[in-house]
């Protein structure tokens, strides 16, 4: 079986994210950037199933700039096979609807048994492209996967809902999204961050897929949470009961 | 600047493992005077200390720019290198002058970290860097060698399993040339240790693992010794311009943690209004820091690439070390200054990575050794000592 894991490269999580001045977007600029953190978790999971003899390849894919390399590489290194580069120009943003396009195409070559995504990217939080390449390839979803167990043709999924875990069993080929508590994602080691050098990293752009890539999403405006205002303190209870009668709030 | 993909890739790795070894792990480890044992074995499962080590032997067979990537990383992500840095380097003799037996015999198990091979000894109590004067002896007996005398200033010599051992075989009024009669051993530590060998640790000012080492009578198998008897000396003054570029490229990544925490510090503490980073006497001492390590960065850099050429990086490797251990201790320096009280505060790891920056303008060689050199070797001066 083959396994077919996008990745993207986003700012990293411990960076504090600064909005452009004319509020058109992030400022992205000298910024550290890493691999999307679930995405990490992603290509983990492939990898101790790949170990545990129950899938024999395992492909990275990321859409987006040319940088988006680097962090292919560092899937490659963390023990990916192969990685493809579907080529954006440097500040395009691509939808969640375009890229689950893009990998759609993608999986029709590759006919991979498990796409296994990571449940959003921390850089939009849409938590949409697992489940609309799902609905487009017409398979079986496991989302915000918390255990992943493949057997034979189907894979159990334990998913993270409100209230618990639910289970569900999905008859492959299946998409998978991953959720924070599945695993702790290995770093790379030097020999294998030698190897990935050597390990095949395929360019394309969305033109090969014949995708669409233009948005069908217009950004207004991005800014700054607005800060917090100063608390008060009431000296007791009767105060306080006050306070929230004044504010009409009970 | 942009960097070598290669080297930005291994960068990633380091800091993605550092990330696991808080302030909080070191500082613990710093009050109990506690070797980092689980911080030196995930760099020892992720390859990291065998960089240098060939692919033959188990290594990954990387030249000296790469593993001076992997330091600097380690110190510029807070942590402390010192602990395992030498598993990285001493090997560097045995792979240059040993037998292939010996290789054969080592250096897998180095690679892989079942041998820890990162005592070095060398240093003794009336000498120095004058190591020519050195009194440790070695007498072949038989099959064996019997050693007396006494070594300090050995590192990591509890946490290691096998020690290079500089020792004279020859008197010094005996030999034909000056430089002669010292001879260089890989000594089985456990074997040796309650055998005529006693290590006693040395508390010091940080966190270092240091010890002195006795030898009475110890008995070593003569297969022990590393290439002829007599030349030690020139085996491994060899090995030093590899330890000194690495070192320096720790010095370097300690320069970047100071900078990196005093610009964070400036940015954020508010004072009378506004952060003190607005004020340009706070500004101008981070500045003139930056400049300095990257002054000095470039240097490394340089003697690193003079080294992976194959040439002589005798001058480079020591300037490199001197500016980057300049640079570091200003930057330390600097940034206890514009954390203020702060610095002094353990939660803040300050005041204990400005203890262990210190180290670097006295080992492993002082300043004015190396000016010294420069003088004699580069200038043409006449020797002074």
């Amino acid at each position: 079986m083959k396994i077919l894991v996008p990745v993207k490269r986003v700012i990293d999580y411990n960076v504090k994210p600064r909005v452009k001045a004319d509020g058109s977007g992030v400022d992205l600029a000298n910024v550290k950037m890493s691999m999307n953190p679930f995405d990490e978790i992603a290509v983990e999971e492939a990898i101790r199933i790949r170990e545990a003899g129950k899938a024999e390849e395992i492909v990275v894919v990321s859409v987006g700039p040319t940088k988006a390399q680097e962090t292919l590489r560092t899937a490659l290194a963390m023990g990916a096979d192969r990685a493809i580069l579907v080529q954006v120009e440097d500040d395009v943003d691509v939808e969640p609807l375009a890229v689950a396009k893009i990998l759609k195409a993608i999986a029709e070559q590759e006919n991979p048994g498990i796409v296994m995504l990571g449940k959003q990217s921390i850089s939009d939080d849409s938590n949409q492209t697992g489940q609309m390449l799902a609905a487009l390839m017409g398979r079986p979803q496991g989302t915000f996967a918390n255990t992943v167990e493949v057997d034979g043709d189907s894979v159990t999924v334990k998913r993270e809902i409100d209230g618990g875990l639910e289970t569900v069993k999905l008859s492959l080929p299946a998409i998978v999204t991953t959720d924070l508590r599945l695993n702790e994602p290995r770093y790379a080691s030097l020999p294998n961050i030698m190897k990935a050098k050597q390990k095949p990293l395929e360019n394309k752009t969305p033109a090969d897929y014949g995708v669409d890539i233009a948005p069908r999403l217009k950004t207004l405006k991005v800014a700054e949470p607005p800060v917090r205002s100063a608390g008060i303190k009431v000296a007791d209870v009767d105060e306080l009961v006050a306070k929230i009668k004044a504010l009409g709030i009970a | 600047m942009q960097e070598r993909e290669d080297l930005a890739e291994i960068r990633r790795a380091v800091r993605a493992l550092c990330e696991e070894f808080p302030g909080e792990y070191w500082r613990e480890k710093d009050r109990e005077r506690a070797y980092p044992g689980e911080f030196v074995d995930a760099l020892t499962r992720a390859g990291f200390l065998a960089a240098l080590i060939p692919e033959e032997y188990g290594g990954s067979g990387l030249k000296l720019d790469s593993a001076a990537v992997i330091m600097e990383e380690i110190q510029a992500a807070g942590c402390n290198g010192a602990a395992a840095h030498a598993q990285m380097y001493v090997m560097n003799t045995l792979l240059r002058y040993g037998s292939e037996e010996q290789k054969r015999t080592y250096l897998p198990g180095i690679a892989a970290g079942e041998l820890r091979l990162q005592a070095f000894g060398v240093s003794e109590p009336t000498s120095g860097t004058d190591t020519l004067s050195l009194k440790t002896r070695a007498v072949r007996d038989g099959d064996e060698y019997v050693i007396n005398g006494q070594k300090i200033w050995t590192s990591r010599a509890e946490h290691s399993d096998l020690m290079a051992l500089l020792a004279r075989t020859t008197p010094r009024d005996q030999v034909a040339s000056k430089t002669e009669g010292l001879s260089l051993f890989l000594v089985d530590m456990r074997k040796a240790v309650g055998n005529g060998m006693t290590i006693k640790p040395i508390r010091t000012m940080m966190n270092h693992s240091t010890t002195e080492v006795f030898f009475d009578e110890l008995r070593i198998p003569a297969s022990a010794l590393i290439g002829e008897e007599g030349k030690g000396f020139r085996y491994i003054l060899s090995g030093m311009n590899a330890e000194r570029i690495l070192i320096a490229a720790e010095c370097i990544g300690d320069a970047k943690w100071f900078i990196e925490r005093a610009t964070g510090y400036a940015k954020e503490r508010s004072v009378f209004g506004a952060p003190i980073g607005k004020n340009q006497g706070i500004q101008f001492p981070i500045a003139r820091c930056y400049a300095q390590m990257r002054a000095a960065e470039l240097m490394v850099h340089h003697a690193a690439e003079v080294y992976d050429r194959g040439g002589n990086a005798g001058a480079e490797a020591n300037m490199a070390k001197m500016l980057a251990s300049e640079a570091s201790w200003a930057a330390a320096d600097m940034c206890v200054q514009t954390h203020g009280g702060f610095g002094f505060a353990e939660e803040y790891d300050v005041e204990r990575k400005f203890r262990e920056a210190r180290l670097y303008t006295v080992a492993p060689i002082s300043t004015n050794l190396i000016l010294s050199y420069l003088a004699e070797h580069v200038l043409g001066l006449p020797r002074s000592y």
